[in-house]
């Protein structure tokens, strides 16, 4: 085997091997207080003295507890027995067909629905996260009038009355996909003077409708088909993390990364970017680019393959792009089956996109422009139109339908002062945001989860929602509002059934009963309508594109540039006071609870900035007369040049969790030529400041050793020769021969006569977006520890994804750290307990809390651990987690832990997981509870447990399907086929054919029933 | 409630004995219609329509909330026990003599319509009332007889404190007597020539006093007063949190005695949850009311009892009934019913005790995890006839010894903690 002569780093200190890291690596638990501010441990001992006592008096008697059935049993609802209902998570443009799980009638998870021809059954972390914000305490609890609580009848009577007398009346909301609430919204604005309806979206896609309707007549995104395309170029399109419809494109995406021998093809991935995004991290090739020469980018790889299709070719300013003619070259090659995206708001930029992939045939093919998806249907220049006219008073009226455009839309402070110019103001909005603070009359809508209504992402396909709760407040179906003001009494159930009975119930055959048909898309979620669509064909003017982006991009910009992007985990910042999101670490960054400015490591190198162990210092952004301070990072991939800013945070009145939380970088956004400029290129200045600040990241906090044995990597053309490519084969040295660790062993070994559970990952389609981590957080009832918690080192994540970089070399001057971290590769590894066969967490506990079962898991005992920790010192993955504080309950934790701290957030805990105490360890348990609900239902019946039946909560959120949770003595599983099991005997040691799989730290001979599967970059050879 | 329980069993009993003699003057006399069939087929085939729609009600050979129905057809025309069976109330509301009288005769209960039982259905059902469980019938009379004979079978606890107390006489007397011989011997020794050390011993005294001094005294009781006060202590200790016999007050006094064991309903008929899934559930109102919407009083009272009354309260002001739970787990130990029940076939007596003679129902087990885990040792798995455990069954058929709980990962921790 090719040695491995690369270096992987999780951030910079490590690469710099800075003392704070071999310091803290070496040291499993972080020094820090164990006391939360008030009482020593001194005052400990004292009260234990006196609570020993009171509780051995206390425990005699033991509380009377009550059980209290239903009055009238609803017949689908069995104590302890779940109900899964399909529905549909929509907000604004962003979609997912989804399965919600109910316990007693309380929604606790949320899952994919796997029916669903658009999400697939992928879920993001959004979505997942999403089941906790329907309990979140500071909804909205009823309508609101000038402040006041009011009845819903007293609020119609007088939104209706000022309505009538406003004038001219707007409404204002994000993109609605739901056909029945158009049609709603019509009939009140039909009922209000024609009252008009502006669309805009926090993070816009109007330059790429604009230029669909400059190019092919209708304003419309187009459906994009990642999955048939070879050969993917992005510029600064995060397709898999944040653009537009993620899981859609991520699923897509990964059947193109999944290779075996027999199939050893995969697609290959150019990204050009100035941020390093989710999608960057997963390309095969990466080129930073400054955001300033991005357009003549575009310009220069249209004229690349102009020249190879004898098309005319464009002026544009010449620019040095990396890998562009590379890129260009198998674009021509693959031509039918490539796909050229952009993230860009610029329509110029747009209508060359169009143009280069109608150019390489791929229209039709792999980019539909006539199959319309409605994920985003803003419209900027109209939404500036509406905010100068209602600054210049000529607003009298204006409804705000679930969007916050104080908080998220350019100038949205100046809106904000504006709104008090109407006559009347109305918001439907869940909480008092932003923008329902301001306004005059709030009539709160249901969350998703207790709503109706029907959704159109995409031509031809419809999805429905339902409420599987009732209202936990006293708020009111939004689109009910607009009925009841508009004079019209249907309750929109009925409404909704009506406009599918009328529209939808004539498009299919197989039934002629209307509540059947009804019923089966209620049941299945989904409902698709056949049509053919004849391909679109259209051209605009490129050279006028190409002469309006000459004028605005330059090929040697000299200024710093702000990009700014969307996280994974906050998006838009609509989710902003869900804690789950807050404390996931970010893909990249690994940073929780902040958002900070991204910069070069020569940047940081110039400004004399080191950052080690998140401490940094804090920077003033300024852009025109608008200043900000927000805390700098050191971004390794980062385009010289540039400095990158979250979206999302710095929410003022987003409720307790998100108040006052990172900086709001929506403030610094521009408007260009009505168009929202998320690339800021020119007038920008950044200055370091001496305030310091800490960053909580998490990724040096898990540290452990030797890298070569964890990450094993290789390119395509390597694995072709040799499926054994970038394996490492540990030998031991054993009475005069070298052999495989395995070998010897100081156990006699399990036998595992029934099942023996274990996971399969594939870090080649893992794209490490997270979505995982939350659906473990929500399955599992792991506590939100809080910023402060994570800085000390304690967060409770039961699954982490290690983000790693690698390049060619370590650095010790700064010369060879700026190469280094100048554009790193990236690889992504999900890490959870190993549940080793010979684990040495088991042989260490003093009282057996942790022990092995005869499935192959490695058990943990919360009510027999006393909290040594030896367990966590001896563990090799650093994937067990203390409690070093009691989260439930708890006052201190009241603000970020509100799963576990007030009675409203409770109602999200799962009821067959026990919620933990202080002073105990916790870790993955391959969600035995999963596990031993499988398998009762197998018995139950009589029968074997189906391969697929029991799944994980990690591996069923997956929206690449990376990681396969199976039987590895059943020879007709999946992860048995998978990893080429030859025998399914009763050992725990199984002999896997499959060249890709390999343990983690083999050499340690642990046993984990985790597999990994090498990541194989689609690289040429000479450039591994 | 236990008072007015045994002033109604009273006559209950009474009348169980009487029909136990009629049916014993009746069966050589009493003969079903010829018509209904006695073929197995029909008689198993009506025994399942029986269990599922009559049984709540009914008996073959006794009175329950209904009468009992054996002879029915010898009484009535099969056409009528058809009408009946099929719509009673429209029956009685025609007018029908017999009807009317049964009706009456038994507290203007009413029968709930079935009318979705065909002709052959019917037939099916009269041949199990006719033909179906003679075994029931002698059981019922073992029963009857059972009473009565109950003072002779085993032996009854207060003998066994007189066989004590005689035995404890008897030992007083052969104290006394054994007393009285060393003195009657020391006396004649007293008089006879003795040597010095014969006569020492004769005469030597029990010296109480040195023999508490003695280390060795001490040094037992010291012993045993320590093991004393450390087995209670450790007793007490582990008794903490074990509510064994824990039978608190309920909101209703509700007797299993009743429904579970003198009118054998099914546990599962109340207990919905039982085979499905981790809860057994308490019986929502509704389900009370699926009977009680006909019974509202018992042993021929006036108007409502109070006890039922409390359920129609809860069903009109939609309260629901706050039970105080008995068997409290904690927390961190998961116990799934249907994996007890439906997959390892246990009784619910084996945990929850004599339920069906419970008046007031009590924690009848420890409920500890020793309690749990001596289970999961000495019981076998139910495997039979379920593929899940082919496998197990196999790997196991070498080794000596049934397949036990524990032989396939029953103690494990994380069957119960997670």
């Amino acid at each position: 085997m090719k040695e491995n002569k690369k270096t992987y780093w999780k951030g910079l200190e490590e690469l710099t091997n800075d003392e704070s890291v071999i310091r803290n690596a070496e040291r499993e638990f972080p020094e820090g207080p164990s006391t939360l501010d008030g009482s020593s441990r001194r005052d400990f001992l004292k009260m234990m003295g006196f609570s020993l006592a009171a509780a051995s008096l206390a425990a005699c008697e033991a509380p009377v507890r009550k059980a209290i059935p239903y009055v009238n049993k609803p017949v689908d609802i069995n104590p302890s027995i779940p109900n899964y209902y399909a529905s549909t998570f929509a907000s604004g443009g962003d979609y997912a067909s989804i399965v919600v799980k109910t316990r007693e009638g309380r929604p606790i998870k949320i899952d994919g629905n796997e029916l669903s021809p658009i999400s697939q059954g992928g879920t993001s972390a959004i979505v997942e996260a999403s089941v906790l914000s329907l309990y979140d305490k500071q909804r909205v609890a009823g309508p609101m009038a000038d402040g006041e609580q009011v009845e819903w009848s007293a609020l119609d009577a007088q939104v209706k009355a000022q309505l009538a007398s406003a004038g001219t009346v707007k409404i204002v909301t994000n993109t609605i996909l739901s056909p029945s609430t158009e049609k709603a919204l019509q009939q009140f604005a039909d009922a209000f003077g024609g009252a008009e309806v502006i669309t805009y979206d926090p993070v816009s896609a109007y330059g790429i409708t604009k230029a669909a309707e400059m190019t092919y007549g209708s304003a419309i995104l187009p459906t994009y088909h990642f999955n048939k395309a070879s050969v993917i170029v992005s510029f600064a399109a995060d397709f898999l993390g944040t653009w537009i419809s993620p899981i859609e494109f991520a699923k897509q995406y990964s059947k193109t990364r999944k290779i075996t021998k027999e199939k050893p093809t995969m697609s290959r991935h150019f990204q050009f970017e100035s941020n390093l995004s989710l999608t960057g991290a997963n390309a095969d090739y990466r080129t930073p680019i400054k955001a300033s020469q991005n357009g003549l980018a575009v310009l220069a790889l249209y004229n690349a393959i102009a020249r190879k299709a004898g098309a005319a070719t464009v002026s544009g300013a010449a620019v040095e792009v990396e890998y562009l003619d590379k890129a260009a070259n198998e674009l021509w090659a693959n031509r039918g089956k490539s796909l050229v995206v952009a993230g860009s708001n610029d329509p110029n930029v747009q209508i060359v996109i169009n143009a280069i992939n109608d150019l390489l045939d791929n229209n039709g093919a792999t980019v539909d422009f006539s199959t319309p998806t409605y994920f985003r249907k803003g419209n900027d220049a109209k939404m500036n139109q509406f905010v100068a006219d209602l600054k210049a008073g000529r607003v009298g009226g204006v409804v705000f339908y679930n969007c916050n455009p104080v908080y998220d839309f350019v100038n949205g402070a100046e809106l904000g002062e504006a709104i008090a110019k109407a006559k009347v103001s109305v918001a439907t909005n869940g909480t008092l945001d932003e923008t329902a603070s301001l306004v005059k009359f709030v009539a709160p809508d249901h969350h998703y989860l207790e709503s109706w209504n029907d959704f159109n992402p995409r031509k031809g396909h419809y999805s429905l929602s339902q409420p599987v709760i009732s209202p936990l407040f006293k708020t009111r179906q939004a689109q009910e509002s607009f009925l009841i003001w508009a004079g019209n009494d249907t309750n929109y159930y009925d409404f909704l059934q009506e406009n599918w009975r009328t529209s939808l119930f004539s498009t299919q055959s197989e039934t002629s009963s209307f509540q059947e048909f009804w019923d089966r898309s209620l049941f299945n979620g989904v409902y698709a309508v056949e049509s053919t669509s004849t391909s679109v064909t259209g051209s605009a003017d490129v050279s006028a594109a190409a002469s309006a982006i000459n004028r605005v991009y330059k090929a040697d910009n000299a200024g710093t540039e702000l990009v700014v992007y969307t996280k994974v985990g906050l998006g838009n910042g609509t989710f902003a006071n869900n804690p789950w999101l807050q404390e996931m670490s970010d893909p990249i960054s690994k940073a929780t609870w902040d958002n900070y400015l991204t910069v070069s490591q020569s940047w940081a190198s110039e400004q004399g900035l080191k950052m080690f162990e998140g401490a940094t210092k804090k920077a003033k952004v300024t852009i025109g007369d608008k200043t900000i301070t927000v805390p700098v990072l050191v971004q390794p991939g980062q385009a010289k040049g540039t400095v990158g800013l979250a979206l999302g945070y710095g929410r003022s009145k987003a409720g307790r969790v998100a108040n006052g939380v990172g900086v709001n970088a929506y403030e610094l956004l521009t408007n260009a030529n009505g168009f929202t400029s998320y690339e800021i290129t020119e007038g920008v200045s950044v200055e370091l400041t001496s305030d310091s600040y800490k960053i909580a990241q998490t990724q040096t906090h898990q540290t452990y050793m030797d890298r070569q044995y964890v990450i094993q990597e290789s390119t395509l053309p390597e694995y072709k020769e040799n499926p054994s490519a970038g394996r490492d084969f540990p030998k031991v040295y054993m009475e005069g021969e070298f052999v495989k660790p395995n070998k010897i062993s100081l156990w006699k070994g399990h036998r595992y006569s029934n099942h023996h559970w274990g996971l399969a990952i594939d870090m080649n389609s893992c794209i490490g977006c997270g979505a995982c981590t939350v659906a473990c957080q929500v399955e599992n009832n792991v506590s939100v520890v809080g910023k402060e918690e994570v800085l000390n080192r304690r967060e409770m994540a039961w699954i982490r994804i290690d983000r790693y970089y690698s390049s060619p070399e370590g650095a010790s001057s700064n010369k060879e750290l700026e190469a280094a971290a100048d554009n790193p590769e990236v690889i992504f590894q999900p890490m959870m307990c190993q549940h080793c066969n010979n684990a040495p967490c088991e042989t260490v506990c003093p009282v057996a809390a942790t022990t092995h079962s005869s499935e192959g898991l490695n058990q943990m005992t919360y009510n027999r651990c006393i909290g040594t920790r030896y367990c966590a010192n001896n563990c090799p993955y650093k994937v067990r987690r203390f409690n070093w504080f009691k989260y439930h309950d708890n006052k201190a934790f009241a603000a970020v832990n509100v799963a576990q701290n007030d009675d409203m957030g409770k109602m999200v805990l799962n009821p067959d997981v026990t919620v933990r105490v202080r002073g105990v360890i916790e870790k993955c348990s391959m969600c035995v509870q999963r596990i031993q609900s499988g398998k009762l239902t197998a018995k139950k019946e009589g029968r074997r447990v189906k391969d697929g039946e029991i799944n994980t909560a990690c591996a069923t959120a997956c929206p690449t399907n990376a990681i396969v949770f199976g039987d590895m003595n059943d020879p007709e599983s999946n992860i048995t086929k998978m990893l080429k099991i030859e025998d399914n005997n009763d050992s725990p040691t199984k002999e896997v054919g499959e060249e890709r799989a390999y343990h983690v730290l083999e050499y340690l001979n642990v046993n984990p029933n985790v597999w990994y599967f090498t990541k194989i970059r689609n690289k040429d050879k000479s450039e591994a | 409630m236990s008072i007015k329980r045994s002033l109604l069993s009273v006559p209950l009993r009474f009348g169980y004995v009487m029909m136990f003699f009629f049916l014993l003057l009746g069966s050589g006399v009493m003969a079903a219609n010829p018509e209904v069939s006695d073929s197995e087929e029909a008689i198993s085939a009506g025994k399942s329509i029986f269990n599922s729609n009559c049984k709540a009600c009914h008996r073959l050979d006794q009175n329950n909330v209904g009468p009992a129905l054996r002879g029915v057809t010898e009484r009535r025309t099969l056409d009528w026990a058809t009408k009946f069976i099929r719509n009673s109330q429209a029956l009685i509301a025609s007018g029908d003599a017999d009807a009317v009288a049964l009706y009456n005769q038994w507290n203007q209960t009413l029968m709930p319509a079935h009318e979705f039982l065909s002709d052959d259905d019917v037939m099916n059902l009269l041949a199990y009332i006719e033909y179906g469980d003679k075994a029931e019938a002698v059981a019922a009379t073992g029963d009857g007889g059972g009473a009565v004979a109950a003072g002779g079978a085993g032996v009854p606890s207060e003998y066994l404190t007189i066989i004590l107390a005689v035995l404890v006489i008897v030992l007083l007397l052969i104290l006394i007597v054994l007393g009285l011989i060393i003195s009657i011997l020391t006396k004649y020794l007293g008089t006879q020539n003795l040597e010095e050390d014969d006569k020492e011993f004769i005469n030597q005294r029990f010296n109480f006093s040195k023999l508490v001094k003695s280390d060795a005294f001490v040094l037992i009781v010291t012993a045993l007063v320590v093991a004393l006060v450390a087995k209670t202590a450790i007793d007490g200790l582990y008794s903490v949190g074990i509510q064994q016999g824990y039978a608190p007050t309920q909101p209703i006094a509700f007797s299993h005695a009743l429904h579970a064991g003198q009118y054998e309903i099914e546990c599962q008929y109340c207990h919905t949850g039982v085979e499905l899934g981790k809860s057994a559930n308490i019986p929502s109102a509704n389900i009370c009311m699926n009977c009680h919407m006909h019974i509202q009083n018992v042993g021929g009272q006036d108007g409502m009892s109070p006890e039922i009354a409390k359920i129609y309260a809860a069903v009109e002001e939609n309260k629901p009934i706050e039970w105080v739970r008995i068997h409290n787990l904690p927390d961190l130990a998961y116990f799934n019913h249907a994996q007890h029940v439906v997959v390892g076939g246990i009784e619910c007596q084996t945990c929850h005790g004599p339920i069906e003679e419970m008046e007031v129902v009590y924690q009848h087990s420890t409920l500890t995890m020793g309690w749990c885990i001596d289970c999961h040792r000495q019981t076998d798995i139910k495997a039979q006839g379920n593929e899940y455990y082919d496998k197990l069954v196999q790997l196991h058929s070498g080794s000596k010894g049934s397949l036990k709980v524990k032989d396939i990962g029953g103690l494990e921790c994380s069957k119960c903690h997670y």
